[in-house]
């Protein structure tokens, strides 16, 4: 990993929650945090204490940043957005204004942008799609022609349509029930919108799943895949090693490397999908120091 | 002001008692992001064997009540990168170093600590960590620290690689029968200290799948969860040198420390150096702050030197 990565600046602000409201399945949060907002990059990400300083809950949960607003009325703001999936990110979703939450970002490589204006497509699967929207104006300042596409199990699981139409050139969705948009998938609609936008990259949030077929969708189609994985973190700093998973370096070896430091974002192609079944990953035989007989 | 200085054995004085703990810390630049690790009195880097190592494949957590299971399965790079990058980095920064060194063998360990002596960056070493009690290897078995005799072999080797002025610390599991057995077998063989504890083999098992929730099956526990097994450890060995059943050795206490008021029951229980470690995952600027903490209490209470504090719960 590059000196740069590590050096990079961090803060950790006990946040005033100033806003907090439901998006069809998800909470959406706007809290105080003008460190974080200062610095970050769309694709980093934010790392939030469950439960206040006596907690019994101990592991911070990481959120991919949906907005920051450096300059906002309250000072910088810090926009995520929260699916409650068990009792610590159920915590998050109930705090009310004026509440507090500890917050550690910006954490994470950012999306890293094209220096020329080529075609991008922006592919979120549910609320995968919440840090695409300020990616696509950064795309479009550029000079890029952005589109985007929305997937997701059913219509109250899809984030951000309505700001998908103002951020971009043209928005596809599509649900599993065809509740909203196509139904189908997000592989089902992506060949075409690359093929006929001539897209040069294809930026992903979501499941592991849908990152692995927007890598081979891209790669037939002569595209690059950037992907945002989510990876369970028990620090989100770097520190606990739980977050790895097998990624091929410049190198052509494989190594399992830390999501939260030297990810979120991966080329796609560098990520070994050979390795992921059923919620594990496996060290592959061929990466460094991979077990041998008898395992670790 | 309290004098929180501590010797800790090597004629080296370290400016106060607070340490990461191996492995909740990795090798330092991620944390100096949030505060000057040169503050602590010595930085304990992650355990590392002789070659690179890739650790065991995914989930390798899982959330506990207070605590958490790892299954890392020692991920590292190896002690070759480990003196020509990591250390060097640490020295750079004007850190106290107390690198934690593991092994599969006995002359493993050796090898480390030999590699290490050699290396360009020994003089920011203030001593060794020997991690005789990570469960998170292949075979249960081979946890040298559930066993005198193999702990005494490994710690002996180590001894002999390195300095008579750089201490050498067996960190132990609490997973022992009688973990003064293990004490007595590790300081006859010459550790001139002690560190417990190490985490607690643990299981989850995940009921959405109806299987073990991490990919290695078992993990360590560690956090506030345990530290009354680490104040228990630390009193039941520092009794057996009170009563003369152990040679008097430093014991740095390692478990479970959230604030300073834990930091300060490990020492009132025979600690002289405390490490924390599982709440850096929480607030990553911990050490500093426990630090802080068991300063301003030791002032409260009206201690001079931090050191007039250690063991003394015993005999009351």
């Amino acid at each position: 990993m590059s000196e740069a990565t590590l050096r990079a600046r961090v803060a950790q602000e006990v946040a005033e929650v100033i806003a907090t409201r439901r998006v069809g399945a998800y909470q959406h949060l706007t809290v105080v945090a003008p460190g974080v907002a200062e610095l970050a990059r769309p694709g980093q990400f934010v790392a939030l204490a469950v439960g206040g300083e006596t907690s019994g809950t101990l592991l911070r949960r990481s959120f991919s940043i949906h907005k920051v607003s450096p300059s906002g009325t309250y000072g910088g703001t810090v926009e995520i957005v929260v699916s409650a999936v068990g009792s610590g990110t159920q915590w998050i979703v109930d705090r009310a204004p004026h509440d507090t939450i500890d917050v550690v970002g910006p954490l994470g490589k950012a999306f890293p942008l094209p220096t020329d204006p080529v075609a991008c497509v922006l592919v979120g699967g549910g609320y995968g799609s919440a840090p695409l929207f300020w990616l696509a104006r950064d795309l479009r300042e550029r000079g890029c022609h952005v589109e985007m596409v929305l997937g997701a199990a059913s219509e109250d699981r899809l984030f951000g349509v309505v700001e998908a139409r103002r951020s971009s050139d043209g928005v596809t969705v599509t649900t599993d029930d065809g509740s909203a948009g196509q139904q189908g998938w997000v592989s089902d609609v992506l060949p075409e919108i690359i093929t006929r936008t001539k897209a040069g990259v294809v930026y992903g949030c979501g499941p592991m799943g849908m990152l692995h077929s927007i890598t081979q969708v891209a790669e037939a189609h002569g595209a690059v895949a950037q992907v945002a994985v989510e990876e369970s973190m028990a620090c989100g700093v770097g520190v606990c090693m739980t977050c790895v998973m097998p990624v091929v370096g410049a190198d052509g070896t494989t190594r399992m490397v830390r999501s939260c430091v030297e990810g979120p974002v991966f080329r796609g192609d560098r990520v070994r999908w050979d390795a992921f079944d059923g919620g594990h990953a496996r060290v592959p035989d061929d990466a460094v120091g991979a077990p041998k007989v008898g395992g670790h | 002001m309290v004098d929180l200085s501590v010797d800790l054995g090597g004629g080296r004085r370290l400016p106060n008692p607070l340490m990461t703990a191996s492995g909740c810390a990795a090798n330092g630049r991620e944390l100096h992001r949030f505060f000057d690790v040169a503050e602590l009195g010595a930085f304990v880097t992650k355990s590392v064997m002789a070659d690179p190592r890739s650790g065991r494949g995914t989930p390798r957590m899982a959330e506990t009540p207070s605590g958490m299971l790892n299954s890392i399965g020692l991920q590292g790079p190896g002690i070759d990168v480990f003196v020509d990058e990591d250390l060097p980095w640490l020295q750079s920064v004007g850190a106290r170093v107390l690198p934690s060194i593991a092994g599969s063998s006995s002359t493993e360990y050796a090898h480390v600590a030999a590699t290490l002596r050699a290396s360009r960056a020994f003089d920011a070493v203030v001593g060794v960590e020997v991690n005789i009690s990570c469960p998170n290897v292949a075979n249960r078995g081979l946890v040298f620290a559930c066993d005198p005799m193999a702990s005494a072999k490994v710690i002996a080797l180590v001894r002999e690689q390195l300095p008579r002025d750089i201490p050498v610390f067996a960190k132990l599991s609490p997973d022992v029968t009688d973990i003064t057995a293990i004490a007595a077998a590790c300081v006859k063989a010459g550790a001139d200290g002690l560190t417990m504890i190490n985490t607690l083999l643990g299981m989850v098992i995940d009921t959405d799948r109806m299987r073990p929730q991490l990919g290695g099956v078992t993990g360590g526990l560690s956090g506030p969860g345990i530290r009354p097994v680490a104040v228990r450890a630390i009193w039941q060995v520092r009794q057996a040198m009170f009563d003369g059943r152990i040679p008097t050795v430093p014991i740095i206490g390692v478990g479970g420390v959230r604030t300073g008021r834990d930091a300060l029951e490990l020492v009132a229980a025979g600690a002289s150096a405390i490490q924390v470690g599982t709440v850096v995952f929480n607030d990553p600027s911990a050490p500093v702050r426990v630090l802080r903490e068991l300063c301003e209490l030791l002032e409260s209470k009206g201690y001079a030197h931090f050191t007039d504090a250690v063991a003394v719960a015993h005999g009351r």
